[in-house]
């Protein structure tokens, strides 16, 4: 052992050289026996990711992480960590929370959905948020309530519209905690802008002023063909073990960029750090501890360089024994990479290789712009999850339809790897769908299909939980875990919903664009994903801990659209018109029929008879009489004068109508 | 006074006094409705207002054309390496849609295949008003005769791949024409326009039809499997009849995306665009356009679409936009003098009320009645104008853009720069939606391509056509009851109020109504008759008309006898005036059929009421007529014969054909290969022939024979 007295004094003097120092030894120290000497402090690193697409694009991901020790031992005050972070986790007594704002939805196929980057920052369209409470049972749900409020002030986004109980959900085993304390809720038509980027970035001790966030060029991250910005957040201050680490912020924002470059069709591009975001990096943010960028190049990319180099060597007849970057075949970095990060490789396939540049060495006067290109054309294909996930509806019409969800087998031989039992293979596909209450799924129509038979659905389902939705209440949320045998190719499962009416204040502004299932998740159970590297002084980089992590592999699927009725909000005059007409009508008659009396009708007529009327009143009878009985009304000696009478309204009536004429024609 | 002398009556209610009053002067309330209706409708085209795009968020033509004549130039060898290929001698039938592939995975769009099997066109009598049948007969066809549809897919960048808009060009993969591979060169260049720019919001599928089984059949196969849960969903094509094995060659060609990995789907349609290029260069000076917009049962897209594929045609490429008309109608002389007399009273309109504008030139007029009459026919036929109606069906609007060039082999790079520019602007206006098409109509007749007639004017017309019929009714009904209580005092004008007939007359009309009800269940049985008759084989289709007419006859004869309640030849006192009720009802019957039809089909109401209208109200018996043997008896008589013989639909639809082609063209079958397409599209027109207007017809001949 170490002893600690030393360190402390190390630190006293040097903080930074103290912090390598702790970082190194730390792993191999026992912490229980550490803790009430060490001062452990705030930490703050960035990294950025690089790592070539297959389809001629480039994923560029940031991430950030800042730690900060738990608040028993260090106090309240803190230099790097965000405050509202910190106030909002002991607010809310947050245990872990994640929020990612993305936009655009990330193509499992192209870019891969088996890789740790892809499985943690591949997130559906617009906002999703989950939290873990450390709050009693009975206080989760208000808890969750302030928290979105606090998000929606924190991130100007509309993470409030969460709070209503119609819009989140309790998964109950489908995500890592089974403390039921964890809320689950999506926003997928939240539009997302810079406007949420700079909150976010307010989180970083530079901003976007020093170091690697300065390349967030706001132009060139908008018009990515995908961005997810992410903030995870655990802590354990509430713990009352002793080994508590604080609370660790890792921010990230994944970016999918189409380099600026014509270079055919085919081919890949050449890109720099300056084409892509046009932008150079100058020097690190000086409160960062390290401050690195790393170019990823993937196994399938990394074996393709082998192939070729050995393609070279037996054409060339030479032996190349350093596999440095001096004779690689297909690409050339710009800048020599302070060291070569591998995985380590398994026997069936190679492993990824891992650049590592740092950023420190490089300040204002000397700008840092890596650059890649290449030097033949090549393709290669991304690692893929071992069943490539769709969604779609079914059906037309406003009546109903039905969701169903394809699986089909990418064939990769990821497969293999997870079939635990020797004698029989089995896939877990676990799939957690949450469905608005206007969308009335029975679930008892769940139908699943294994290479295009439908099959009996109890021998294909492990497990099954299903909250049916409450109209206005609760949505309906399904997390179901199906079994599926490896040699499956296609499985898909179906499940019919009715279209429910809406109350005409619950439609939103633009109802006539229909309404948003949002993405269903599915977890690959037995599938864990990492890169172990095997260089052991990569545990003191967060970002690559984070790739030696194991993960679970997930894919979240489409955001649905489904049409509902709508009424014509144009026309509420028309209603109102309607509706008026059919209650007049409806009062008219009853009240007439209420206070109708006959014998006192034929009085009154009786009365009008003898009496003498007035030369309107007698005329108004006349035609009203004509209109009632002329037919068999014997001719009479009034008949005479009733025409004559008749004739003078008639040339009255066309003299009002000539002069209402006149007036038109010569006042217009 | 009358009030003095008959106050024991009370005194009706002025609501039921003008029902009375109008129930007393039917005769003349028919005559004026009847004649205002018809009025009504040959002053459409003069009411016509202007079309303007009534949703803001469409902003067509806001934004300059980006596509360059780079693109154009591409879509040109596109064309030429697809002519090319039909040129070569070997085919197996899936060069183009490979070659459609390869470049579309070239470009960076998701390829995959559709294979599908031609439907054949059967009489399914209960699928009238089903959806689009979700089951289909898998049945053993042979490789050649399946049909491969090739789908290529743009994902919007940072779009949530919630909604797409569809781009259909049909091809024959056979014998493909240069019109049909200009029409993919447009749409090849669009297509590679769209998958470099950042504006884009919702997918773009581009769907190659191959239209070797009809142009509908392919892009309706294809809607199907993309709204069920299709075979492309549960299994990989395990074999493509050839396809299998070029798609793996392909893989380890272009080693990117497997193509034909089951089916692709992009999110709800929110607007599909039919685009065409006609092979006859046309006589005319500019490109022209025409615009196909009617689908099944008299289905309108919204109008904003037609709008912005008109205004971006007419304002942004200098194309002349048309839509259908009916050419023989042009030069008629009576639509030219109406037109005249049309212009002459929107001229003495005007002076009085110089604001109005009520004039309209007699060219306008007769062109736009000509291109009325066409919009109406071909929403009453039911059947859709192009691969588009199948859109329809999905609640998807859609229209089919047809292309006629002026110059053809030269200037391809000019023609195609103008097509893609125009179907790049549509395409960019729908994808500025945030909702779905729904602020213009979608229901209305064109006059032109940029007017039209709301419903709300076109209702007019029909309501004037059928106001007489319930009114008639019941002056014929309460005539009749007058007549039973007064025995043989025959008063000419009936009993204004109902109340005091005796209870015992009241249930008279139930026997007309039964008749009535036997004559329609009569006219279901002829519906189904087809259906039976597709059993003959090897039937020419007059023989088949042929076989119908008697079997319906025959049919109708033996309902008669079955039902027993009456015939023609037995003659009792008590049913001498009989004729009266039964007309009643019949005009009843007819009302309500018009009125249903009214709300699924309005311009087969319209139509239908032109031709119902004048026969059920003057039918009276001839016998009567002979008897009173005057000039107006004799004449009524005559115009009965006529429009009775006018009324049977298949000498209305020979008469009608007749006129519009020259009778020498009309053959005897041509009626049933028209009802043949009527029902093979699933259109409700048949179901209204057979089980209103012909049960009409029928009881209307009866009340002719009746004795009296």
């Amino acid at each position: 052992m170490h002893p600690f007295s030393k360190g402390s004094d190390q630190m006293s003097r040097f903080k930074s050289a103290f912090l390598c120092f702790f970082l190194l030894f730390s792993a191999s120290e026992s912490l229980s026996s550490c803790q009430d000497i060490v001062r452990v402090s705030e930490e703050f690193t960035e990294a950025l990711l690089l790592r070539p697409l297959p389809d001629r694009k480039v994923l560029a991901h940031f991430h950030f992480q800042s730690t900060a020790p738990p608040s028993r031992t260090y106090g309240r005050h803190h230099h790097l960590f965000p405050k509202s972070i910190y106030q909002l986790v002991h607010k809310f007594k947050v245990r872990e929370m994640e929020l990612s704002f993305t936009q655009g939805s990330w193509n499992y196929e192209r870019w891969g959905g088996y890789d740790p980057i892809s499985n943690s920052n591949a997130k559906p369209p617009g906002v999703e948020l989950w939290a873990d409470f450390d709050v009693p049972q009975h206080q989760v749900e208000d808890s969750w309530k302030n928290l979105t409020h606090a998000l929606s002030g924190l991130f100007c986004a509309s993470i409030n519209f969460l709070e209503q109980s119609t819009s989140y959900s309790a998964p109950q085993w489908s995500f890592q905690s089974f403390s039921g304390k964890l809320r689950y809720g999506t926003l997928p038509r939240e539009a997302v802008c810079t406007e949420n980027l700079t909150p976010w970035l307010k989180l970083l001790p530079c901003r976007d002023k020093a170091g690697l966030s300065s390349l967030m060029d706001r132009p060139s991250i908008y018009r990515s063909y995908y961005h997810s910005q992410r903030l995870h957040l655990r802590s354990d201050e509430f713990d009352t073990s002793k080994t508590s680490t604080g609370i660790v912020l890792e921010q990230t924002l994944t970016v999918v960029l189409q380099p600026n470059t014509f270079s055919g069709k085919i081919s890949q591009p050449s890109w720099s750090l300056s084409s892509l975001f046009g932008r150079k990096v100058g020097g690190k943010c000086s409160l960062s501890n390290s401050s690195n960028v790393y170019v990823q190049f993937e196994q399938s990319l990394v074996s393709k360089v082998k192939e070729l180099r050995e393609k070279m060597e037996s054409s060339k007849n030479e032996i190349l024994i350093h596999e440095g970057l001096e004779n690689n075949p297909l690409f050339e970095l710009s800048l020599p990479p302070k060291r070569i990060i591998k995985e380590v490789e398994n026997l069936k396939k190679d492993g990824s290789i891992l650049y590592e540049f740092s950023v420190e060495d490089y300040d204002e006067s000397e700008l840092f712009d890596l650059g890649l290109s290449w030097k033949v054309p090549v393709f290669w294909s991304c690692q893929q999850a071992p069943l490539h996930i769709s969604r779609f509806l079914l059906g037309s019409g406003n009546e109903r339809g039905a969701i169903a969800i394809s699986m089909k087998s990418t064939e990769s031989n990821n497969v293999e790897k997870a079939g635990h039992d020797d004698k029989e293979c089995w896939l877990r596909v676990g799939i957690f769908q949450v469905v608005p209450w206007y969308v009335k799924v029975y679930y008892h129509t769940l139908e699943v299909f294994l290479d295009g038979e439908s099959q009996h659905t109890v021998d294909n389902v492990e497990k099954i939980h299903v909250s049916p939705s409450e109209d206005k209440v609760s949505p309906g949320v399904m997390e179901i875990i199906l079994r599926l045998p490896c040699s499956v190719s296609t499985a898909a499962l179906t499940l019919e919903f009715d279209k429910g009416f809406l109350h005409i204040d619950e439609y939103p502004p633009d109802a006539n664009q229909g309404f948003d299932i949002p993405s269903a998740v599915v977890r690959f159970n037995n599938f864990l994903t990492n890169i172990s590297f095997d260089d052991n002084s990569v545990k003191r980089v967060p970002i690559l801990s984070k790739l030696e992590e194991n993960i679970p592999v997930l894919s979240y699927t489409e955001v649905l659209l489904v049409p509902l009725t709508t009424p014509d909000f144009s026309m509420p005059y028309n209603v109102i018109t309607i509706t008026c007409t059919v209650f007049a009508l409806y009062f008219g008659s009853l009240l007439n029929a209420l206070r109708r009396r006959v014998g006192e009708e034929e009085r009154l007529l009786r009365d009008k008879a003898a009496k003498k009327m007035g030369p309107l009143m007698l005329m108004l009878s006349k035609l009203s009489a004509k209109l009632r009985r002329k037919q068999w009304e014997p001719p009479k000696p009034s008949s005479s004068q009733k025409s004559v009478i008749n004739y003078k309204l008639i040339l009255k009536v066309l003299l009002v109508a000539g002069i209402a004429f006149a007036w038109q024609y010569y006042f217009q | 006074m009358a009030e003095a002398e008959q106050v024991v009556k009370p005194k009706p209610r002025p609501i039921i006094r003008i029902g009375l009053f109008l129930i007393s002067h039917s005769l003349f309330v028919s005559v004026i409705c009847c004649t205002a209706g018809i009025v009504a409708l040959l002053l459409l085209p003069a009411l016509a207002k202007n079309t303007y795009i009534s949703e803001n968020a469409l902003m067509p033509g806001s934004a300059s054309p980006m596509l360059s004549k780079n693109d154009a130039s591409e879509g040109h060898n596109f064309v030429n390496g697809i002519l090319n290929l039909d040129s070569e001698t070997t085919k197996t039938g899936i060069e183009i849609p490979e070659l459609i592939a390869k470049h579309i995975v070239e470009l960076g769009g998701e390829v995959n295949y559709h294979k599908f099997q031609p439907v054949s066109n059967k009489f399914h009598p209960l699928h009238f008003f089903l959806g689009p049948d979700a089951g289909v007969i898998q049945e053993n066809y042979s490789c050649s005769s399946y049909g491969i549809n090739t789908v290529g897919i743009i994902r919007a960048p940072r779009g949530d791949g919630k909604e797409a808009i569809v781009m259909v060009t049909p091809y024959n993969s056979v014998k493909i024409t240069t019109g049909q591979a200009l029409s993919l060169g447009a749409a090849y260049s669009v297509f590679s326009l769209l998958s470099r720019v950042t504006w884009l919001a919702k997918d773009i599928i581009w769907l190659a039809a191959d239209s070797k089984h009809g142009e509908y059949a392919a892009v309706a196969a294809w809607l199907r499997d993309y709204n069920t849960l299709s075979f492309g969903d549960l299994n990989l094509y395990p074999e493509m009849c050839g396809v299998s094995t070029s798609a793996s060659r392909k893989k380890s060609q272009v080693k990117q995306d497997t193509i034909s990995d089951g089916f692709r789907r992009a999110g709800t349609m929110a607007a599909a665009l039919v685009i065409k290029v006609a092979d006859t260069s046309t006589e005319f000076e500019k490109d022209v356009l025409n615009i196909y917009a009617e689908a099944s049962n008299g289905q309108m897209p919204n109008l904003d679409l037609i709008n912005v594929v008109n205004y971006l045609a007419v304002h942004g490429q200098g194309l002349q936009v048309r839509v259908e008309k009916i050419w023989s109608l042009l030069d008629s002389w009576w639509l030219n003098s109406l037109g005249e007399l049309i212009e002459l009273l929107g001229k003495v309109a005007t002076s009085l009320n110089p604001q109005g504008r009520f004039g309209i030139p007699v060219a306008d007029y007769v062109e736009g009645s000509v291109t009325l009459a066409s919009s109406l026919y071909n929403q009453a036929l039911g059947v859709p104008t192009g691969p588009h109606g199948a859109f329809r069906d999905y609640q998807v609007d859609a229209i089919t853009m047809e292309i006629s060039p002026k110059f053809y082999s030269t200037e391809r790079v000019l023609f195609l720069l103008r097509v893609g520019r125009l179907v790049e602007g549509v395409i960019r206006s729908v994808n500025n939606l945030l909702e779905k098409f729904h602020q213009s109509f979608f229901l209305y007749l064109l006059t032109s391509p940029n007017r039209f007639v709301s419903v709300g004017v076109y209702m007019i017309a029909f309501a004037l056509l059928i106001a007489p019929l319930p009114l008639v009714a019941a002056a014929l009904f309460s005539d009749a009851s007058k007549t039973k209580l007064g025995k043989d005092k025959v008063p000419l004008k009936p009993a204004p109020h109902g109340e005091s007939i005796p209870t015992f007359t009241s249930w008279k009309w139930l026997y007309a109504a039964k008749t009535v009800l036997v004559v329609h269940l009569w006219g279901a049985v002829v519906t189904l008759l087809p259906n039976f008759l597709y059993q003959i084989p090897n039937s020419s289709p007059s023989t088949n008309l042929l076989i119908w007419i008697p079997l319906s006859m025959l049919s109708l004869f033996f309902t008669y006898v079955l039902s027993g309640s009456f015939s023609f030849f037995s003659t009792s006192q008590p049913q001498r005036r009989e004729w009266a009720l039964l007309k009643s009802v019949t005009v009843a019957a007819a009302f309500i059929g018009l009125c249903l039809m009214s709300v699924i089909n309005f311009a087969t109401a319209e139509i239908g009421a032109l031709l119902l209208v004048p026969m059920c109200l003057t039918a009276v018996p001839l016998r009567h007529d002979l008897k009173v043997n005057t000039m107006r008896a004799l004449i009524r008589g005559a115009c009965n014969m006529l429009l009775v013989f006018v009324g049977f639909p298949p000498i209305a639809f020979l008469l009608l054909k007749g006129a519009s082609d020259g009778f020498g063209n009309v053959r005897f079958g041509d009626f049933w290969n028209w009802a043949e397409t009527l029902w093979a599209w699933n259109s409700a027109t048949y179901i209204y022939i057979c089980m209103v207007h012909l049960p009409c017809w029928v009881l209307c001949i009866h009340t002719l024979l009746h004795q009296c």
